[in-house]
């Protein structure tokens, strides 16, 4: 059966991989960085299990890690990657290979499709196929597993340049791969550590009495402020709904509960597409598309961000009081 | 109230306006939040690394990039710019608004996962879309290339986050459902799903507009006005 554990073991052994060829290279603090960076994705199973059972020293272990990345990466230099293949060659072989090129990139996108929607039916001798927890995930690992074998035989390449590549375009992304995982336990941590009830009581101090519009335009800026704080609406959701939604918008002046959850989560949606927080949506695809300003991709949406927060603040307040 | 855990939010933004390397700034900001609560160092340390390993699935991303860097290496971009120099009545717009509708409905089935920015945006519809670019305005810039990227990344943002909350069996919906759930508030799925298509609607209308102006924008670029005009 198909696990999504065996995606993590993918990921380190290519991470690991990675970490020998900066060696190899003498980059040291890179080869340190993916090093570490893979021991923690093949040891991460261990640890939570470990964390299950009581053992705190291996989640210990984990951030100790965790803060040597942090201490790494700013000292990992960016350098301008030096294609493989020359201009002219790759244009050679796009002319030779046509469009049997996009076979393979598209693969990607069907298998994962395929394996999300039949996934869970998928079975040999009664043997389910894929494991029901993150199943797309899972398809995707296969996904990306066939679209190599796949490219290499397109490309008449041996599977082994294939990693290499991968560690190229790797190596381009640099340390900002790493923020949103560390983006998820900086939420983890300020959950902990209270930040969300704070800033809710912060909010209630310079909310006027009275007055119901008021209260949902104070609702619906905390949505979007907080969720730019912390990177994920999920996390600003229970906070401003404990905070003002509830006991203010619900329960003192009647609105309605599901249009109130749906459409102010959905402003937090737009408070996701303004912050460098939201980091795999924002400044990951800024460095994979090798943008010179890490903020380009928020620039190109704010404006888009602005308008639909507006046309859902405007569809909100006509519809929540009815 | 403890108000002083707020200090490590004052680092984040700190940090980011002032553009330190963002990762030792997050790391900085989560211990500050944490010993400021009050917490024990280990215990600290402990959650540190839980939380980190248990959210690995942000990485999956990696396991695309080998395939790609070959296609690339073999002239992927190379052959979808030239197929899209081809394709006559294919513009930039047309493009880039019939992908946002594609991965809209695709997310409203839940299928987030299919696309993305390294599986579709990098191989695929940036580089079409510089070409399709390039059919508008033949002396594109630099900035103009970057610009035209930036925009098919935020057009896979909004197609993504906005049709995703109609499908009612995912993350967001869920989450609504079970905070009113411990307040006492029974709701179905469907009944919260259902409120989130006015949204969805208007994220495509607003989008697509952009999409056009910004090609609009481009078409000024490549005629700028008539030289030849003083009297």
């Amino acid at each position: 059966m198909l696990r999504i554990e065996y995606a993590y073991w993918l990921i380190a052994a290519f991470l690991l991989y990675t970490s020998w060829r900066k060696a190899r290279e003498r980059q040291v603090y890179c080869a340190a960085f993916w090093g570490l960076l893979g021991l923690l994705f093949a040891t991460g199973d261990a640890v939570l299990a470990a964390q299950q059972a009581g053992h705190e020293l291996p989640a210990q272990l984990a951030g100790c890690a965790v803060i040597a990345l942090a201490l790494i990466a700013p000292r990992m230099r960016r350098k301008a990657h030096p294609e493989t293949a020359s201009a002219s060659a790759r244009l050679a072989s796009a002319l030779r290979l046509g469009h049997k090129l996009f076979v393979p990139a598209l693969m990607i996108p069907l298998v994962t499709l395929v394996v999300a929607l039949i996934g869970e039916h998928l079975s040999i001798g009664g043997y389910a196929l894929f494991a029901k927890p993150q199943m797309t995930l899972t398809g995707l690992m296969l996904a990306c597993v066939i679209a190599l074998v796949a490219a290499a035989r397109v490309a008449h390449a041996p599977l082994l340049q294939g990693l290499s590549e991968g560690h190229r375009l790797l190596d381009a992304i640099g340390w900002a791969a790493l923020l949103p995982l560390l983006l998820a336990a900086l939420g983890q941590v300020f959950t902990q550590s209270g930040v969300g009830a704070a800033i809710a009581a912060l909010a209630g101090m310079i909310l006027p009495e009275g007055n119901a519009f008021l209260c949902l335009l104070v609702f619906s800026l905390g949505m979007v402020l907080f969720t730019v704080i912390m990177g994920n609406a999920f996390a600003a959701f229970p906070v401003m709904m404990a905070g003002i939604g509830l006991p203010l918008l619900v329960q003192r002046y009647g609105a309605n509960p599901a249009i109130l959850g749906s459409m102010g989560m959905l402003c937090g949606y737009c408070g996701t597409l303004l912050t460098p927080m939201a980091a795999d949506y924002n400044l990951v695809p800024a460095a994979l598309l090798e943008l010179r300003n890490p903020y380009g991709v928020i620039r190109a949406q704010a404006w888009s961000a602005a308008g639909i927060f507006i046309a859902t603040f405007v569809a909100m307040s006509l519809l929540v009081f009815r | 109230m403890n108000y002083w855990p707020l200090l490590g939010v004052a680092v984040i933004v700190i940090g980011f306006a002032l553009r330190f390397n963002p990762v030792p700034v997050v790391v900085c900001a989560a211990l500050l939040s944490g010993v400021l609560a009050g917490m024990p160092i280990p215990a600290l340390l402990a959650l540190l690394g839980k939380s980190f390993v248990s959210s690995r699935m942000l990485l999956m991303f990696v396991l695309t990039l080998p395939a790609i860097g070959l296609l690339e290496h073999a002239g992927l971009r190379e052959h979808a710019q030239q197929w899209m120099g081809r394709l006559r009545g294919m513009t930039l717009a047309r493009l880039l608004i019939g992908y946002l509708l594609v991965r809209e409905l695709l997310a409203m089935l839940g299928l987030t996962g299919v696309a993305g920015h390294p599986q579709t945006v990098r191989p695929l519809l940036a580089p079409m879309g510089e070409a399709a670019a390039e059919k508008i305005h033949p002396g594109l810039t630099d900035g103009d290339r970057e610009e035209v990227r930036a925009v098919a990344a935020a057009t896979d943002n909004i197609g993504r986050f906005f049709g995703e909350d109609v499908f009612i069996a995912l993350g967001a919906v869920l989450l609504i459902q079970g905070f009113y759930a411990q307040h006492g508030i029974e709701l179905t799925p469907l009944a919260i799903a259902l409120w989130a298509l006015p949204t969805a609607i208007a994220a495509f209308v607003i989008q697509s507009v952009r999409i056009w102006l910004f090609q609009r924008r481009l078409k000024r670029r490549a005629s700028p006005f008539p030289t030849g005009q003083e009297t």
